[in-house]
């Protein structure tokens, strides 16, 4: 660094006149095959993550995110969950030790101790070795913290019926419907109501029968012939009432 | 052209040593999977912070639909999934980009425990992931309430009770969360949304800066 009298600066600034060459360190007298950040080992990083990206974007497309119906907090019935990654936690409030009057075990002290040692690891664990066989309390504690988090996950995770519980928070189409109107009755009459529900809004055994886009051939089809998992010979009425039946379903629109 | 630009600005506010104090360090041979492919492992923290950039980006596109209100939160949602161009995409990267980014943090911290790499002179850097892990599952936590969907609000009751479970100050963290002793609705939204979008991020900004000067202050520790 120049230092005294003779320092040239860019006009009144502080901005030394004198240009610093623009050129990497060299690095070519480190121990071992040392590389330079900048550009070299960026542009190496940069394709990782370009393949990391990739992966991402299918995930992205192949499961688009989900969306449930919105939140009606008068319907009590619902199962609540947290995300996948607190699932650990929430199942550790469901043991006899750790919930009900023993709820601060549960909540705070078990996981208190956790994520305190966790935080707090490198004032506990101050020996000089690094490598895990030589560290055999950090590592069995870690290995023992990861058993529970996957074992308390799963646990968490057999003991929920995931298509009930999808069932519980999907998006309902509601329409205007006309119990009075022929089709309706003969809706009911033929038993459809039993899968297809009185409000035709499906089930956990059928589809909903709203804003279907079918025609009324197509549905008269379908309840002759069944679809998907509904057996064919369903509709046992006559073709009179089954064209009032299709006409009916087929016009049912989404309020 | 852009070399003249660069060296005009350059001549004016000396702005090479600026840049070339972040550009310019090493990577020694063990940590680069070019020699050594086990040194994969070294990419987590880097993935890391690849996915919350993608987070803050994503997340900045659907705050320009998102409503923070308890009658248009969902349907912005709905709207923002079903009618928005390229939106299903932008909420689906940062639905996933959530889980990931947890996934990857998990596995940086594991690689970090496992080589022992906190120790002395890393304990402080170790005690700031420490809390860059607890400002992410903030995060994930006040966003997972945002959509305003059936999951959405019976989570936050079960989180929002076990907050309430605290010894001592339980009832006042209920109330700070919830902005209301009984009520999870229109306030908790509002405070969640501002917890998630401009608190813990401010946090977690400063934290991972932090984080970053002091792995270049140090460098990256030894091969095991």
């Amino acid at each position: 660094m120049h230092r005294g009298k003779g320092m040239k600066f860019v006009g009144d600034s502080r901005v030394p006149a004198e240009r610093k060459p623009n050129i990497p360190k060299d690095y070519s007298e480190y121990p071992g095959k040392t590389e330079a950040f900048w550009p070299n080992f960026l542009l190496k990083e940069w394709m990782v993550g370009a393949v990391f990206l990739i992966g991402y974007l299918c995930l992205t497309i192949a499961h688009p995110s989900p969306l449930e119906r919105v939140a009606d907090p008068t319907d009590t019935g619902y199962l609540p969950l947290p995300d996948w990654y607190f699932l650990f936690l929430y199942q550790l409030l469901k043991y006899t030790y750790a919930s009900g009057p023993y709820n601060v075990i549960g909540a705070f002290i078990i996981p208190g101790l956790a994520f305190g040692a966790l935080m707090l690891a490198p004032f506990i664990d101050r020996g000089t070795k690094r490598r895990p066989t030589q560290r055999p309390f950090a590592t069995g504690f870690m290995l023992l913290s990861i058993a529970s988090i996957i074992f308390l996950t799963w646990e968490s995770v057999v003991a929920v019926d995931w298509e009930a519980k999808e069932a519980m928070g999907k998006i309902v189409e509601e329409a205007e419907i006309d119990t009075t109107s022929d089709g309706f009755v003969i809706y009911e009459e033929n038993g459809c109501i039993n899968c297809h529900g009185d409000n035709l809004a499906g089930g956990s055994a059928a589809p909903s029968l709203i804003g279907t886009g079918l025609t009324a051939e197509e549905v008269a089809d379908i309840a002759k012939n069944g679809k998907g998992t509904m057996p064919p010979g369903m509709y046992k009425g006559n073709d009179e009432d089954l064209g009032k039946l299709a006409e009916f379903i087929s016009t049912l629109e989404a309020k | 052209m852009l070399n003249k630009i660069y060296d005009w600005v350059d001549e004016r506010l000396d702005i090479t040593p600026l840049w070339r104090d972040i550009a310019d360090h090493e990577v020694p041979e063990h940590v680069n999977p070019a020699h050594h492919f086990s040194a994969f492992v070294y990419c987590f923290g880097g993935l890391t912070f690849f996915v919350t950039v993608i987070q803050i980006l994503s997340g900045m596109f659907l705050t320009m639909y998102y409503v923070p209100d308890i009658k248009n939160a969902w349907e912005s949602v709905y709207y923002l999934q079903n009618e928005v161009a390229f939106g299903v995409i932008v909420r689906g990267m940062h639905h996933w980009g959530a889980s990931l980014v947890i996934v990857m943090m998990f596995l940086h911290t594991l690689r970090v425990f496992f080589q022992g790499a906190y120790k002395k002179p890393r304990e402080l850097n170790w005690v700031v992931g420490v809390l860059i892990f607890f400002v992410m599952l903030g995060l994930g936590f006040t966003g997972y309430l945002l959509p305003w969907d059936m999951k959405a609000l019976f989570a936050t009751k079960v989180g929002i009770e076990i907050a309430a479970s605290t010894p001592l100050i339980g009832h006042e963290l209920k109330v700070l969360l919830a902005g209301h002793p009984d009520i999870v609705g229109a306030q908790t939204l509002t405070r969640f949304f501002a917890i998630h979008v401009f608190f813990l991020p401010a946090a977690l900004l400063g934290l991972m800066g932090a984080h970053f000067l002091m792995i270049r202050k140090q460098g990256i520790s030894g091969p095991l």
